[in-house]
């Protein structure tokens, strides 16, 4: 497997499948863990980092793992392949953009992407469709031990996992789910979700995005403490509050869809409309139009479009996506009238009453 | 009531209260400038070089509190047996430089993670592999030590050093 069979696929976590996928986007969960004999990233030598690398690699290509695994060295990559994995949510931003000896490791179903000389030497993340973080602790835990049988994890005694940044000591794990709120944002109540969560020292951050741009009413909960709770009270508190801001999104769309249908109605098949047939759209435009169709189709006022196709879109039409799918380098203008090609294509092929596009 | 929107003169419709590092921070913002902020951090839930500068300042509130502008100098060129990083250093980056800091700095790290997590002891997963032997440590500082050998051109010791550490790794598998 080869990083370009990754482009035309579309990964675990836009399967659009699993419980509440149509609100629940994706559950995720990572573990910082770092080697007990080598300082952390900051304070290591170019030589340290190499090793480091070495040994981890060893590790994690020495692990039975259900399928086949991609094993990337993200230091040599192009740039615009780490814009992709970053898009993809394989590596991190700071991943992508440090210096020096440091990779990642993928499996093929992109269910699981493990980090080496991130923040910490590792960084293990599993990720499923849907709202399913027990299955997701269980895999995650699973690899966790399965590297640890032969490498020896800085640990102390009362603080536990030991990370370069004090924020992640103890479980070193982060737990997130990544939502998608379009009826709260439109009745203005999201603030409501903040409040409920702030006393609870939950963090909620919006989708990534190039720039500083919105992205299409994704939020993403998580936890803020990782000492002091085990794995599994961590998680049940994300699990137990993502009910409640599931219920009240879908009071929400109720509320939308009782109180204010025709202009319900109308936001959603505008959006469609531009969608499929614009000639330059930027990617700002593109998720703030796809958010409102993917409610759409969510609700029923959108026939033949499927969930899976939407989410494959919001990630297909960013920058690097664009261009590992087209084949060629482009400059934002080019991208912008490539994306709108794209749109066009697979919305009307999707619809079947929509008219074919000749290109 | 309408409370305006910190950036602009539209209505604030949204209340963000801020909870990453240091104290919770309020922000009332309008729609667009909610969603520009909520929209401008990286992938990871909580931005790790924002979290860093967040942390870093929290340290320094807190390192200001009832001590003397020479004791703080004073405290700010310690630094750690083992990788050699210094307070100074952390305290400006906000990251450690190996596990031993935790030890050596433990009088300035207790109060902060008491001040982000609210608790001071893990709960959870241990590792079934025993770690943090003084071995391991050690072995941190036996190589820190070859490369400034080497930097000093001082082949003889580096290559002492090369056989301690050989040895060190061998007594840990
Ligand atoms: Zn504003
Ligand atoms: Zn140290």
């Amino acid at each position: 497997m080869e990083l370009n069979d990754l482009a035309r696929r579309s990964g675990e976590w836009l399967r659009g499948s699993g419980p509440e996928a149509d609100i629940v986007i994706s559950s995720r969960i990572r573990l910082a863990r770092n080697l007990a004999d080598y300082p952390f990233i900051t304070q290591a030598s170019e030589q340290d980092r190499t090793q480091i690398e070495d040994i981890l690699r060893e590790r994690i290509l020495g692990i039975e793992a259900s399928g086949e695994m991609l094993y990337v060295d993200v230091e040599e990559l192009e740039g615009v392949d780490r814009q992709f994995l970053v898009e993809r949510h394989l590596i991190s931003r700071e991943h992508a953009e440090s210096q020096g000896a440091r990779s990642v490791a993928i499996d093929c179903g992109e269910r699981f992407s493990l980090m080496v000389n991130e923040e910490d030497h590792l960084r293990v993340q599993v990720i499923a469709s849907g709202f399913d973080l027990g299955s997701v602790w269980q895999q995650v835990n699973r690899l966790d031990d399965l590297i640890e049988e032969k490498v020896t994890y800085a640990f102390h005694d009362r603080l536990g996992y030991l990370t370069a940044c004090p924020t992640n000591v103890g479980t070193g794990m982060r737990v997130s789910v990544m939502l998608h709120l379009p009826a709260l944002v439109i009745t203005r109540q999201i603030e409501k979700v903040f409040r409920s969560l702030q006393k609870i020292s939950l963090a909620v951050r919006g989708l990534y995005g190039e720039g500083s741009q919105a992205m299409g009413d994704f939020y993403q909960i998580s936890n803020q403490i990782t000492l002091g709770r085990s794995e599994q009270d961590l998680i049940q508190q994300i699990g137990d509050i993502v009910p409640v801001i599931i219920d009240y999104e879908r009071q929400a769309r109720d509320f939308l869809i009782k109180e204010s249908h025709e202009n319900l109605h109308d936001r959603v098949s505008r959006a469609y409309g531009i969608l499929r047939t614009a000639q330059t759209i930027s990617s700002e435009e593109t998720m703030h139009l796809l958010s409102s169709v993917r409610m759409g189709v969510n609700l029923g006022l959108i026939p033949d479009l499927g969930i899976p196709a939407i989410n494959q879109l919001f990630i297909h039409t960013q920058p690097a996506h664009l261009q590992k799918l087209s084949g060629v380098e482009l400059d934002t203008a080019d991208r912008n009238i490539e994306r709108a090609r794209y749109l066009r294509r697979h919305l009307n092929k999707e619809n079947g009453g929509g008219p074919a596009e000749k290109n | 009531m309408a409370m305006k929107c910190q950036k602009c003169d539209k209505q604030a419709t949204f209340h963000i209260t801020e909870l990453t590092g240091g104290k919770p921070q309020e922000l009332h913002l309008c729609e667009d400038h909610a969603r520009e902020y909520l929209t401008s951090s990286g992938a990871e839930p909580t931005n790790t070089s924002s979290m860093a500068a967040a942390l870093a300042q929290q340290v320094a509130q807190q390192m200001a509190v009832g001590q003397t502008a020479e004791e703080l100098a004073e405290l700010d060129q310690q630094s750690c047996p083992v990788c050699g990083i210094t307070f100074y250093q952390f305290r400006s980056q906000g990251r450690l430089g190996c596990p031993h800091d935790y030890v050596c700095f433990q009088p300035q790290l207790e109060p902060l993670i008491l001040n982000i997590h609210g608790e001071s002891e893990h709960k959870g997963k241990s590792p079934r592999r025993a770690a943090g032997s003084a071995k391991r440590t050690q072995l941190i500082r036996l190589r820190r030590e070859m490369k400034e050998a080497i930097e000093e051109e001082d082949y003889e010791r580096a290559s002492q050093l090369r056989d301690q550490i050989r040895e060190t790794e061998k007594e840990e598998l």
